[in-house]
Protein backbone atom coordinates (compact mmCIF):
# COMPACT_ATOMS: atom_id res chain seq x y z
CA UNK A 1 0.00 0.00 0.00
CA UNK A 2 1.32 3.43 -0.77
CA UNK A 3 1.97 6.00 1.68
CA UNK A 4 0.17 8.90 1.14
CA UNK A 5 -0.25 10.86 4.26
CA UNK A 6 2.28 11.13 6.86
CA UNK A 7 4.45 12.83 10.15
CA UNK A 8 6.33 15.45 7.90
CA UNK A 9 9.91 14.78 9.06
CA UNK A 10 10.97 18.53 10.21
CA UNK A 11 8.46 17.46 13.02
CA UNK A 12 9.05 15.44 16.20
CA UNK A 13 7.01 12.87 17.31
CA UNK A 14 5.32 14.86 19.97
CA UNK A 15 1.52 15.75 20.66
CA UNK A 16 0.72 19.32 20.12
CA UNK A 17 -0.14 21.43 23.57
CA UNK A 18 -2.33 23.29 21.73
CA UNK A 19 -6.36 23.99 22.25
CA UNK A 20 -8.64 22.21 19.69
CA UNK A 21 -8.91 24.59 16.79
CA UNK A 22 -6.16 26.24 17.36
CA UNK A 23 -3.98 27.75 13.97
CA UNK A 24 -0.84 26.91 15.45
CA UNK A 25 -0.73 22.95 14.88
CA UNK A 26 -1.30 23.87 11.66
CA UNK A 27 0.79 26.13 11.02
CA UNK A 28 3.78 24.37 12.31
CA UNK A 29 3.11 21.38 10.24
CA UNK A 30 2.70 23.23 7.21
CA UNK A 31 6.11 25.06 7.83
CA UNK A 32 7.59 21.34 8.65
CA UNK A 33 6.31 20.36 5.35
CA UNK A 34 7.64 23.22 3.39
CA UNK A 35 11.19 22.91 5.07
CA UNK A 36 10.85 18.98 4.22
CA UNK A 37 10.17 20.06 0.58
CA UNK A 38 12.94 22.30 0.11
CA UNK A 39 15.46 19.96 1.75
CA UNK A 40 16.58 22.24 4.39
CA UNK A 41 15.68 20.56 7.75
CA UNK A 42 19.73 20.49 8.08
CA UNK A 43 20.67 24.21 8.09
CA UNK A 44 16.94 25.85 8.92
CA UNK A 45 17.33 27.38 12.35
CA UNK A 46 13.84 28.33 13.93
CA UNK A 47 13.12 31.25 16.56
CA UNK A 48 10.26 31.04 18.49
CA UNK A 49 8.69 33.35 20.77
CA UNK A 50 6.72 34.11 24.34
CA UNK A 51 3.57 33.51 23.69
CA UNK A 52 1.20 29.97 23.00
CA UNK A 53 4.31 29.27 20.35
CA UNK A 54 7.11 29.19 23.24
CA UNK A 55 7.90 25.44 23.06
CA UNK A 56 7.50 25.44 19.38
CA UNK A 57 11.26 23.49 19.72
CA UNK A 58 9.52 20.23 21.25
CA UNK A 59 8.07 20.64 17.82
CA UNK A 60 9.88 21.48 14.77
CA UNK A 61 12.82 18.80 14.78
CA UNK A 62 15.66 21.58 13.35
CA UNK A 63 17.47 23.60 15.70
CA UNK A 64 16.09 26.62 18.13
CA UNK A 65 16.64 29.28 19.92
CA UNK A 66 14.03 31.06 21.96
CA UNK A 67 14.18 34.83 22.00
CA UNK A 68 13.08 37.47 24.48
CA UNK A 69 9.40 38.46 23.78
CA UNK A 70 9.36 40.54 20.79
CA UNK A 71 13.26 40.44 19.56
CA UNK A 72 12.72 37.68 17.39
CA UNK A 73 13.89 39.82 14.68
CA UNK A 74 16.81 41.51 16.02
CA UNK A 75 17.82 37.49 17.51
CA UNK A 76 17.47 36.27 13.29
CA UNK A 77 19.80 39.28 12.38
CA UNK A 78 22.68 38.22 14.62
CA UNK A 79 22.00 34.46 14.08
CA UNK A 80 22.05 35.13 9.99
CA UNK A 81 24.81 37.90 10.01
CA UNK A 82 26.91 34.97 11.19
CA UNK A 83 25.56 32.31 9.18
CA UNK A 84 24.95 33.35 5.97
CA UNK A 85 24.02 30.13 4.54
CA UNK A 86 21.52 28.74 7.21
CA UNK A 87 17.74 29.92 6.86
CA UNK A 88 16.24 31.29 9.61
CA UNK A 89 12.68 31.57 10.24
CA UNK A 90 11.48 33.72 13.56
CA UNK A 91 7.68 32.36 14.36
CA UNK A 92 5.79 35.35 16.35
CA UNK A 93 2.13 36.37 17.11
CA UNK A 94 0.59 39.71 17.15
CA UNK A 95 1.61 40.95 20.29
CA UNK A 96 5.14 39.73 20.09
CA UNK A 97 5.71 41.05 16.38
CA UNK A 98 3.50 44.20 16.14
CA UNK A 99 3.55 45.47 19.34
CA UNK A 100 6.35 44.90 21.75
CA UNK A 101 8.30 43.95 18.79
CA UNK A 102 7.19 46.66 16.61
CA UNK A 103 10.50 48.36 16.33
CA UNK A 104 12.61 45.04 15.93
CA UNK A 105 10.52 44.29 13.44
CA UNK A 106 10.15 47.56 11.33
CA UNK A 107 13.93 47.42 11.27
CA UNK A 108 14.96 44.32 10.71
CA UNK A 109 13.01 44.45 7.17
CA UNK A 110 13.58 48.00 7.07
CA UNK A 111 17.39 46.69 6.44
CA UNK A 112 16.26 44.07 4.24
CA UNK A 113 17.58 41.04 6.51
CA UNK A 114 17.41 38.22 4.49
CA UNK A 115 15.15 36.12 6.83
CA UNK A 116 11.79 34.89 6.94
CA UNK A 117 9.03 35.79 9.55
CA UNK A 118 5.92 33.38 9.97
CA UNK A 119 3.09 36.08 11.80
CA UNK A 120 0.39 34.29 13.63
CA UNK A 121 -2.27 37.39 14.02
CA UNK A 122 -5.33 36.02 15.62
CA UNK A 123 -6.39 38.84 16.89
CA UNK A 124 -5.69 38.64 20.94
CA UNK A 125 -3.00 37.46 23.00
CA UNK A 126 -3.21 33.84 23.71
CA UNK A 127 -1.41 32.07 26.45
CA UNK A 128 -2.15 35.13 28.98
CA UNK A 129 -5.46 34.59 28.35
CA UNK A 130 -7.19 36.90 25.70
CA UNK A 131 -6.13 40.36 26.61
CA UNK A 132 -6.42 43.23 23.45
CA UNK A 133 -3.94 42.54 20.73
CA UNK A 134 -2.79 45.29 18.50
CA UNK A 135 -4.66 43.47 15.83
CA UNK A 136 -8.02 43.37 18.28
CA UNK A 137 -10.51 44.06 16.03
CA UNK A 138 -12.92 47.23 16.74
CA UNK A 139 -15.60 46.48 18.83
CA UNK A 140 -14.31 42.81 19.73
CA UNK A 141 -14.65 42.04 22.94
CA UNK A 142 -11.33 41.11 24.78
CA UNK A 143 -10.67 40.46 28.97
CA UNK A 144 -9.02 44.14 28.79
CA UNK A 145 -11.73 45.94 26.46
CA UNK A 146 -14.48 43.99 27.96
CA UNK A 147 -17.18 46.44 26.46
CA UNK A 148 -15.28 46.08 23.02
CA UNK A 149 -12.10 47.97 21.53
CA UNK A 150 -13.17 51.45 21.19
CA UNK A 151 -11.07 53.35 18.54
CA UNK A 152 -10.83 56.36 20.95
CA UNK A 153 -9.61 54.39 23.74
CA UNK A 154 -8.12 51.70 22.52
CA UNK A 155 -7.02 52.79 19.27
CA UNK A 156 -7.00 51.17 15.74
CA UNK A 157 -5.92 47.15 14.69
CA UNK A 158 -2.58 48.02 13.60
CA UNK A 159 -2.20 46.31 9.63
CA UNK A 160 2.00 45.82 10.46
CA UNK A 161 2.12 43.62 7.22
CA UNK A 162 1.00 46.88 4.50
CA UNK A 163 3.08 48.63 7.07
CA UNK A 164 6.47 46.69 6.24
CA UNK A 165 5.04 46.57 2.59
CA UNK A 166 5.84 50.41 2.48
CA UNK A 167 9.69 49.68 3.11
CA UNK A 168 11.68 49.35 0.11
CA UNK A 169 13.70 46.86 1.96
CA UNK A 170 10.74 44.13 2.49
CA UNK A 171 11.14 41.43 -0.71
CA UNK A 172 7.62 39.41 -0.27
CA UNK A 173 4.88 39.40 2.05
CA UNK A 174 1.53 37.98 2.26
CA UNK A 175 -1.38 37.29 4.47
CA UNK A 176 -3.16 33.60 4.45
CA UNK A 177 -5.44 31.55 6.83
CA UNK A 178 -5.56 28.39 7.63
CA UNK A 179 -9.23 28.27 8.23
CA UNK A 180 -10.45 26.44 5.19
CA UNK A 181 -8.70 23.33 3.16
CA UNK A 182 -7.95 26.04 0.34
CA UNK A 183 -6.55 28.64 2.49
CA UNK A 184 -4.38 25.94 4.19
CA UNK A 185 -2.86 24.96 0.68
CA UNK A 186 -2.24 28.86 -0.40
CA UNK A 187 -0.84 29.19 2.97
CA UNK A 188 1.61 26.78 2.74
CA UNK A 189 2.75 27.81 -1.02
CA UNK A 190 3.58 31.63 0.56
CA UNK A 191 5.45 29.73 3.47
CA UNK A 192 7.26 28.05 0.74
CA UNK A 193 7.86 31.07 -1.56
CA UNK A 194 8.97 32.58 1.53
CA UNK A 195 12.12 30.62 2.43
CA UNK A 196 13.05 30.03 -0.90
CA UNK A 197 12.61 33.57 -1.18
CA UNK A 198 15.16 33.71 1.60
CA UNK A 199 17.34 30.43 -0.02
CA UNK A 200 17.69 32.80 -3.29
CA UNK A 201 19.21 35.69 -1.18
CA UNK A 202 16.47 38.03 -2.19
CA UNK A 203 15.84 39.50 1.00
CA UNK A 204 13.34 39.84 4.07
CA UNK A 205 9.88 37.80 3.98
CA UNK A 206 7.24 37.49 5.78
CA UNK A 207 3.91 35.51 6.12
CA UNK A 208 1.10 36.63 7.85
CA UNK A 209 -1.19 33.77 8.78
CA UNK A 210 -4.79 34.58 10.13
CA UNK A 211 -4.84 31.84 12.90
CA UNK A 212 -8.39 30.74 14.97
CA UNK A 213 -8.19 30.83 18.65
CA UNK A 214 -11.81 29.46 19.83
CA UNK A 215 -10.85 29.28 22.97
CA UNK A 216 -9.93 32.80 23.71
CA UNK A 217 -12.68 34.01 21.55
CA UNK A 218 -15.09 31.75 23.25
CA UNK A 219 -16.56 29.95 20.06
CA UNK A 220 -16.40 26.66 19.02
CA UNK A 221 -13.58 25.66 15.91
CA UNK A 222 -16.10 25.84 13.54
CA UNK A 223 -17.89 29.22 14.39
CA UNK A 224 -13.96 30.36 14.77
CA UNK A 225 -13.25 29.05 11.20
CA UNK A 226 -16.01 31.09 10.05
CA UNK A 227 -15.05 33.99 11.93
CA UNK A 228 -12.07 34.20 10.10
CA UNK A 229 -13.43 34.27 6.85
CA UNK A 230 -16.76 36.88 7.91
CA UNK A 231 -15.19 39.06 10.09
CA UNK A 232 -11.40 39.20 10.47
CA UNK A 233 -10.39 38.81 7.00
CA UNK A 234 -12.78 41.84 6.39
CA UNK A 235 -10.21 43.78 8.71
CA UNK A 236 -7.39 41.84 7.03
CA UNK A 237 -7.88 41.12 3.64
CA UNK A 238 -5.77 37.97 2.26
CA UNK A 239 -3.77 37.94 -0.42
CA UNK A 240 -0.15 39.24 -1.54
CA UNK A 241 0.38 42.37 -0.09
CA UNK A 242 4.19 42.73 -1.95
CA UNK A 243 6.30 40.73 -4.21
CA UNK A 244 8.99 42.07 -6.19
CA UNK A 245 10.05 39.29 -7.73
CA UNK A 246 6.11 38.99 -9.22
CA UNK A 247 6.83 42.81 -10.39
CA UNK A 248 9.51 43.49 -13.19
CA UNK A 249 13.13 43.92 -11.86
CA UNK A 250 13.59 47.44 -11.10
CA UNK A 251 17.63 47.22 -11.09
CA UNK B 1 45.01 55.58 22.54
CA UNK B 2 42.01 56.97 23.40
CA UNK B 3 39.91 54.44 25.89
CA UNK B 4 36.61 53.57 24.21
CA UNK B 5 38.79 52.94 20.90
CA UNK B 6 41.21 50.51 22.61
CA UNK B 7 38.33 49.12 24.14
CA UNK B 8 37.50 48.67 20.54
CA UNK B 9 41.17 47.46 19.35
CA UNK B 10 41.52 45.15 21.78
CA UNK B 11 37.77 43.69 20.93
CA UNK B 12 38.66 43.04 17.72
CA UNK B 13 42.25 41.39 18.55
CA UNK B 14 40.62 38.97 20.88
CA UNK B 15 38.42 37.52 18.14
CA UNK B 16 35.18 39.93 18.40
CA UNK B 17 33.47 39.58 15.11
CA UNK B 18 30.01 40.93 15.79
CA UNK B 19 29.25 43.78 17.26
CA UNK B 20 26.09 45.74 17.56
CA UNK B 21 25.51 49.19 19.24
CA UNK B 22 23.45 51.90 19.50
CA UNK B 23 24.79 56.30 19.94
CA UNK B 24 24.78 57.19 23.43
CA UNK B 25 27.71 59.75 25.17
CA UNK B 26 30.20 58.90 26.47
CA UNK B 27 31.08 55.68 24.69
CA UNK B 28 30.12 56.79 20.90
CA UNK B 29 34.35 56.42 19.70
CA UNK B 30 33.89 52.69 20.74
CA UNK B 31 30.81 52.15 17.88
CA UNK B 32 32.51 54.51 15.77
CA UNK B 33 35.44 52.53 15.94
CA UNK B 34 34.08 49.52 15.51
CA UNK B 35 32.01 50.41 12.54
CA UNK B 36 35.62 51.75 10.94
CA UNK B 37 37.64 48.38 11.97
CA UNK B 38 35.05 45.78 12.18
CA UNK B 39 35.36 45.05 8.41
CA UNK B 40 38.72 44.94 8.81
CA UNK B 41 38.92 41.71 10.58
CA UNK B 42 37.34 38.61 8.21
CA UNK B 43 33.93 37.72 9.01
CA UNK B 44 33.69 40.76 11.05
CA UNK B 45 30.25 42.30 11.25
CA UNK B 46 28.85 45.33 12.49
CA UNK B 47 25.56 46.35 12.86
CA UNK B 48 24.18 50.10 13.88
CA UNK B 49 21.26 48.39 15.63
CA UNK B 50 17.66 50.40 16.06
CA UNK B 51 17.79 50.41 20.06
CA UNK B 52 19.93 48.79 22.73
CA UNK B 53 17.23 46.41 23.23
CA UNK B 54 18.04 45.27 19.24
CA UNK B 55 21.42 45.09 20.20
CA UNK B 56 21.65 42.98 22.64
CA UNK B 57 19.65 40.57 20.79
CA UNK B 58 21.15 40.72 17.71
CA UNK B 59 24.22 39.71 20.28
CA UNK B 60 22.07 36.96 21.86
CA UNK B 61 21.67 35.34 18.39
CA UNK B 62 25.66 35.89 17.04
CA UNK B 63 26.25 33.99 20.34
CA UNK B 64 23.84 31.25 19.90
CA UNK B 65 26.07 30.72 16.52
CA UNK B 66 29.31 30.85 17.74
CA UNK B 67 30.33 34.20 17.39
CA UNK B 68 32.43 36.11 19.92
CA UNK B 69 29.82 39.03 20.26
CA UNK B 70 29.95 42.14 22.23
CA UNK B 71 27.83 45.41 22.56
CA UNK B 72 28.47 48.34 24.40
CA UNK B 73 26.41 51.16 25.91
CA UNK B 74 26.60 54.11 28.74
CA UNK B 75 24.24 53.36 31.95
CA UNK B 76 20.65 54.58 30.19
CA UNK B 77 21.45 51.73 27.71
CA UNK B 78 22.40 49.52 29.48
CA UNK B 79 19.18 49.61 31.79
CA UNK B 80 17.43 48.73 28.25
CA UNK B 81 19.54 45.82 27.64
CA UNK B 82 19.06 43.78 30.88
CA UNK B 83 16.28 42.02 29.22
CA UNK B 84 18.84 40.53 26.75
CA UNK B 85 21.58 39.79 29.52
CA UNK B 86 19.36 38.11 32.13
CA UNK B 87 18.47 36.06 28.98
CA UNK B 88 22.16 35.47 27.84
CA UNK B 89 22.95 34.17 31.51
CA UNK B 90 19.31 32.26 31.48
CA UNK B 91 20.83 30.48 28.20
CA UNK B 92 24.48 30.34 29.01
CA UNK B 93 25.66 31.98 26.60
CA UNK B 94 28.89 34.02 25.95
CA UNK B 95 28.87 37.96 25.52
CA UNK B 96 30.60 40.90 26.64
CA UNK B 97 29.26 43.85 27.54
CA UNK B 98 30.50 47.31 27.89
CA UNK B 99 29.18 49.78 30.05
CA UNK B 100 30.81 53.31 30.00
CA UNK B 101 29.10 54.88 33.12
CA UNK B 102 27.49 58.31 33.22
CA UNK B 103 25.88 59.88 35.54
CA UNK B 104 22.46 58.98 36.31
CA UNK B 105 19.85 58.14 37.65
CA UNK B 106 17.35 58.57 34.77
CA UNK B 107 19.00 60.26 31.95
CA UNK B 108 21.28 61.75 34.55
CA UNK B 109 23.96 63.55 32.43
CA UNK B 110 27.45 62.40 30.28
CA UNK B 111 29.85 63.02 32.99
CA UNK B 112 31.92 60.08 34.15
CA UNK B 113 30.03 58.06 37.80
CA UNK B 114 29.83 54.80 39.69
CA UNK B 115 25.99 54.66 40.00
CA UNK B 116 25.79 51.55 38.32
CA UNK B 117 27.55 49.11 40.43
CA UNK B 118 24.55 47.51 42.32
CA UNK B 119 22.87 47.18 38.58
CA UNK B 120 26.14 45.05 37.23
CA UNK B 121 27.13 43.46 40.64
CA UNK B 122 23.64 42.39 41.61
CA UNK B 123 22.57 40.75 38.11
CA UNK B 124 21.21 44.08 37.11
CA UNK B 125 18.11 42.32 35.24
CA UNK B 126 15.32 40.42 36.57
CA UNK B 127 15.90 36.66 37.87
CA UNK B 128 18.79 35.07 39.97
CA UNK B 129 22.25 35.21 38.06
CA UNK B 130 25.37 36.70 38.12
CA UNK B 131 27.65 38.38 35.60
CA UNK B 132 31.49 38.87 35.79
CA UNK B 133 32.24 42.38 36.77
CA UNK B 134 35.81 43.65 35.75
CA UNK B 135 36.87 47.64 36.20
CA UNK B 136 39.34 48.36 34.32
CA UNK B 137 41.34 52.23 35.61
CA UNK B 138 43.84 52.15 32.94
CA UNK B 139 43.85 52.53 29.11
CA UNK B 140 46.60 49.45 29.12
CA UNK B 141 43.77 47.68 31.55
CA UNK B 142 40.82 48.29 29.53
CA UNK B 143 42.85 46.25 26.64
CA UNK B 144 44.30 43.56 28.69
CA UNK B 145 40.50 43.23 30.22
CA UNK B 146 38.72 43.54 27.22
CA UNK B 147 41.25 40.88 25.68
CA UNK B 148 40.13 38.61 28.75
CA UNK B 149 36.13 39.10 29.32
CA UNK B 150 36.04 37.56 26.01
CA UNK B 151 38.21 34.41 27.43
CA UNK B 152 35.83 34.30 30.53
CA UNK B 153 33.15 34.70 29.17
CA UNK B 154 33.54 31.73 26.64
CA UNK B 155 35.44 29.60 29.83
CA UNK B 156 32.05 30.20 31.74
CA UNK B 157 29.59 30.92 29.20
CA UNK B 158 27.83 33.96 30.80
CA UNK B 159 28.02 37.67 30.24
CA UNK B 160 31.06 39.60 31.11
CA UNK B 161 30.38 43.22 31.91
CA UNK B 162 33.06 46.02 31.43
CA UNK B 163 32.39 48.77 34.00
CA UNK B 164 33.87 51.64 33.11
CA UNK B 165 33.55 55.50 32.83
CA UNK B 166 33.38 58.59 31.10
CA UNK B 167 36.46 59.03 32.25
CA UNK B 168 38.42 55.99 31.37
CA UNK B 169 36.25 55.87 27.89
CA UNK B 170 37.46 59.76 27.17
CA UNK B 171 41.00 59.35 28.17
CA UNK B 172 44.45 59.11 26.48
CA UNK B 173 47.12 56.77 27.31
CA UNK B 174 49.87 54.77 25.85
CA UNK B 175 49.01 50.95 25.13
CA UNK B 176 50.44 47.80 24.35
CA UNK B 177 48.43 45.15 23.08
CA UNK B 178 48.96 41.81 23.76
CA UNK B 179 48.37 38.44 21.89
CA UNK B 180 45.57 36.83 23.25
CA UNK B 181 45.45 33.18 23.69
CA UNK B 182 43.92 31.27 20.74
CA UNK B 183 39.72 30.59 21.24
CA UNK B 184 39.27 27.60 23.09
CA UNK B 185 35.81 26.55 23.34
CA UNK B 186 33.44 23.43 23.91
CA UNK B 187 31.18 24.11 20.45
CA UNK B 188 28.91 21.57 21.77
CA UNK B 189 26.11 24.42 22.34
CA UNK B 190 26.22 26.17 19.29
CA UNK B 191 23.81 25.83 16.89
CA UNK B 192 24.60 26.10 13.28
CA UNK B 193 21.59 23.81 11.71
CA UNK B 194 21.31 20.05 12.99
CA UNK B 195 23.13 19.03 9.81
CA UNK B 196 22.96 15.40 9.97
CA UNK B 197 22.98 15.13 14.04
CA UNK B 198 20.06 15.65 16.17
CA UNK B 199 18.53 19.04 16.67
CA UNK B 200 19.26 21.11 19.54
CA UNK B 201 17.73 24.35 21.21
CA UNK B 202 18.29 27.13 23.40
CA UNK B 203 15.81 28.06 25.83
CA UNK B 204 15.40 29.89 29.04
CA UNK B 205 11.57 28.73 29.86
CA UNK B 206 11.69 26.43 32.08
CA UNK B 207 8.00 25.53 32.69
CA UNK B 208 8.30 22.97 34.90
CA UNK B 209 9.49 24.42 38.77
CA UNK B 210 11.58 21.75 39.75
CA UNK B 211 13.86 21.51 36.71
CA UNK B 212 13.47 25.19 36.52
CA UNK B 213 14.84 24.79 40.39
CA UNK B 214 17.86 22.75 39.07
CA UNK B 215 18.97 25.08 36.51
CA UNK B 216 19.15 27.98 39.14
CA UNK B 217 20.93 26.04 40.99
CA UNK B 218 23.47 24.51 38.28
CA UNK B 219 23.65 28.48 37.39
CA UNK B 220 24.65 29.03 41.07
CA UNK B 221 27.21 26.53 41.13
CA UNK B 222 28.87 28.19 38.24
CA UNK B 223 29.05 31.12 40.11
CA UNK B 224 30.13 29.64 43.00
CA UNK B 225 33.46 28.67 41.11
CA UNK B 226 33.70 32.33 39.58
CA UNK B 227 33.62 33.55 43.11
CA UNK B 228 36.14 30.83 44.53
CA UNK B 229 38.80 31.40 40.79
CA UNK B 230 38.07 34.34 39.29
CA UNK B 231 38.78 37.56 42.30
CA UNK B 232 41.50 39.59 41.13
CA UNK B 233 42.30 42.64 43.13
CA UNK B 234 45.38 45.42 43.34
CA UNK B 235 47.07 46.56 46.54
CA UNK B 236 48.87 49.90 46.59
CA UNK B 237 51.14 50.79 49.41
CA UNK B 238 49.41 48.93 52.27
CA UNK B 239 52.48 47.39 54.18
CA UNK B 240 52.56 49.72 57.04
CA UNK B 241 49.04 51.13 56.45
CA UNK B 242 46.93 52.32 59.34
CA UNK B 243 43.84 53.20 57.19
CA UNK B 244 42.67 51.56 53.95
CA UNK B 245 41.09 53.10 51.56
CA UNK B 246 38.99 50.65 48.95
CA UNK B 247 38.07 52.35 45.53
CA UNK B 248 37.79 50.72 41.88
CA UNK B 249 38.30 52.36 38.26
CA UNK B 250 38.52 55.72 37.75
CA UNK B 251 37.87 56.82 41.94
CA UNK B 252 41.32 54.28 42.52
CA UNK B 253 43.22 56.39 40.23
CA UNK B 254 42.56 59.67 42.35
CA UNK B 255 42.76 57.82 45.65
CA UNK B 256 46.44 56.53 44.32
CA UNK B 257 46.97 60.60 43.78
CA UNK B 258 45.77 61.11 47.37
CA UNK B 259 47.89 58.53 48.78
CA UNK B 260 51.22 59.69 47.14
CA UNK B 261 50.20 63.15 48.40
CA UNK B 262 49.35 61.50 52.20
CA UNK B 263 52.84 59.63 51.93
CA UNK B 264 54.52 62.85 51.40
CA UNK B 265 53.25 64.05 54.93
CA UNK B 266 54.29 60.87 56.53
CA UNK B 267 50.51 59.74 56.81
CA UNK B 268 50.38 55.62 56.51
CA UNK B 269 47.65 55.05 54.01
CA UNK B 270 47.17 52.54 51.05
CA UNK B 271 44.64 50.87 48.57
CA UNK B 272 42.43 48.04 47.89
CA UNK B 273 41.25 47.95 44.36
CA UNK B 274 38.92 45.62 43.27
CA UNK B 275 39.35 44.42 39.73
CA UNK B 276 36.58 42.05 39.64
CA UNK B 277 33.06 43.90 40.93
CA UNK B 278 31.59 40.34 41.10
CA UNK B 279 33.20 38.42 42.17
CA UNK B 280 34.10 40.65 44.97
CA UNK B 281 37.90 39.99 46.54
CA UNK B 282 35.90 39.68 49.91
CA UNK B 283 38.85 37.32 51.58
CA UNK B 284 41.49 40.19 50.48
CA UNK B 285 39.51 42.58 52.45
CA UNK B 286 39.10 39.81 55.50
CA UNK B 287 42.76 39.68 55.47
CA UNK B 288 43.53 43.28 55.83
CA UNK B 289 41.46 43.48 58.74
CA UNK B 290 42.96 41.52 60.65
CA UNK B 291 45.68 43.97 61.59
CA UNK B 292 44.29 47.23 59.72
CA UNK B 293 41.01 48.66 61.80
CA UNK B 294 40.49 51.81 59.37
CA UNK B 295 38.75 51.11 56.26
CA UNK B 296 37.25 54.09 53.72
CA UNK B 297 35.46 53.03 50.87
CA UNK B 298 35.51 56.04 47.98
CA UNK B 299 33.42 56.02 44.94
CA UNK B 300 31.75 58.38 42.54
CA UNK B 301 28.54 57.44 43.96
CA UNK B 302 26.90 57.69 46.91
CA UNK B 303 28.12 54.06 48.25
CA UNK B 304 27.52 51.38 46.81
CA UNK B 305 30.62 49.21 46.81
CA UNK B 306 30.34 50.35 50.35
CA UNK B 307 27.73 47.52 50.90
CA UNK B 308 30.47 44.86 49.73
CA UNK B 309 32.88 46.07 52.19
CA UNK B 310 30.48 46.05 55.20
CA UNK B 311 29.28 42.51 54.35
CA UNK B 312 33.02 41.56 53.82
CA UNK B 313 34.13 43.33 57.62
CA UNK B 314 31.18 43.50 59.49
CA UNK B 315 31.84 44.85 62.74
CA UNK B 316 35.56 43.65 62.42
CA UNK B 317 36.55 47.23 61.52
CA UNK B 318 35.64 50.91 61.08
CA UNK B 319 34.06 51.25 58.14
CA UNK B 320 34.20 55.49 56.61
CA UNK B 321 32.36 56.49 53.32
CA UNK B 322 33.53 59.63 51.34
CA UNK B 323 31.60 59.75 47.92
CA UNK B 324 31.19 62.29 44.99
CA UNK B 325 28.07 61.04 42.74
CA UNK B 326 26.35 62.76 39.62
CA UNK B 327 29.75 63.00 37.50
CA UNK B 328 31.58 65.18 40.18
CA UNK B 329 35.09 64.31 39.29
CA UNK B 330 36.95 64.35 43.02
CA UNK B 331 40.21 65.61 42.68
CA UNK B 332 43.26 63.97 44.99
CA UNK B 333 43.73 66.62 46.75
CA UNK B 334 39.81 66.76 48.09
CA UNK B 335 40.60 63.35 48.49
CA UNK B 336 44.27 63.54 51.05
CA UNK B 337 41.75 65.97 52.94
CA UNK B 338 39.64 63.32 54.23
CA UNK B 339 42.32 60.92 54.72
CA UNK B 340 44.02 63.23 56.82
CA UNK B 341 40.69 64.41 58.94
CA UNK B 342 39.96 60.46 59.27
CA UNK B 343 43.50 59.79 60.29
CA UNK B 344 43.68 62.82 62.52
CA UNK B 345 40.07 61.36 64.35
CA UNK B 346 41.95 57.66 65.31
Amino acid sequence: MKNIFSRPKSLKKAAFHYCAGCGHSITHRLIAEAIDELGIQDRAIGIPPAGCAVIAYNYFDVDMLEAPHGRGCAVATGMKRVLPDRIIFSYQGDGDLAAIGTAETMHAANRGENITVIFINNAVYGMTGGQMAPTTLLGQVSTTTPPGRSALLDGHPIHLSEILGQLPGTRYIERCAVNSPANITRAKRAIKKAFKCQMDGAGFSLVEILSQCPTNWKMTPVNACRWVTETMAKEFPLGVIKDLKAQAPTS
Amino acid sequence: MQGNRVIGEAAIRAGCRFYAGYPITPQNELTEYMADNMRRAKGGIFIQAESEIAAINMVLGASAAGARAMTSSSSPGISLKQEGISSLAADELPAVIVNIMRGGPGLGNILPSQGDYFQATRGGGHGDYRTIVLAPASVQELADLTMDAFELADRYRNPVIILADGMMGQMMEPVEFHAPPPRRYPECYVLKGMGQGKSKFIRALILDAIRMEEHNWKLYRKYQVIAQKEVRCETFWTDDAEILIVAYGTAARIAKGAIKRSRELGLPVGLIRPITLWPFPTQVLQGFAARVDDFLVFEMNTGQMLEDVQLALGNTARIQFYGRPGGVIPTPAELAKVIAYQLRKK
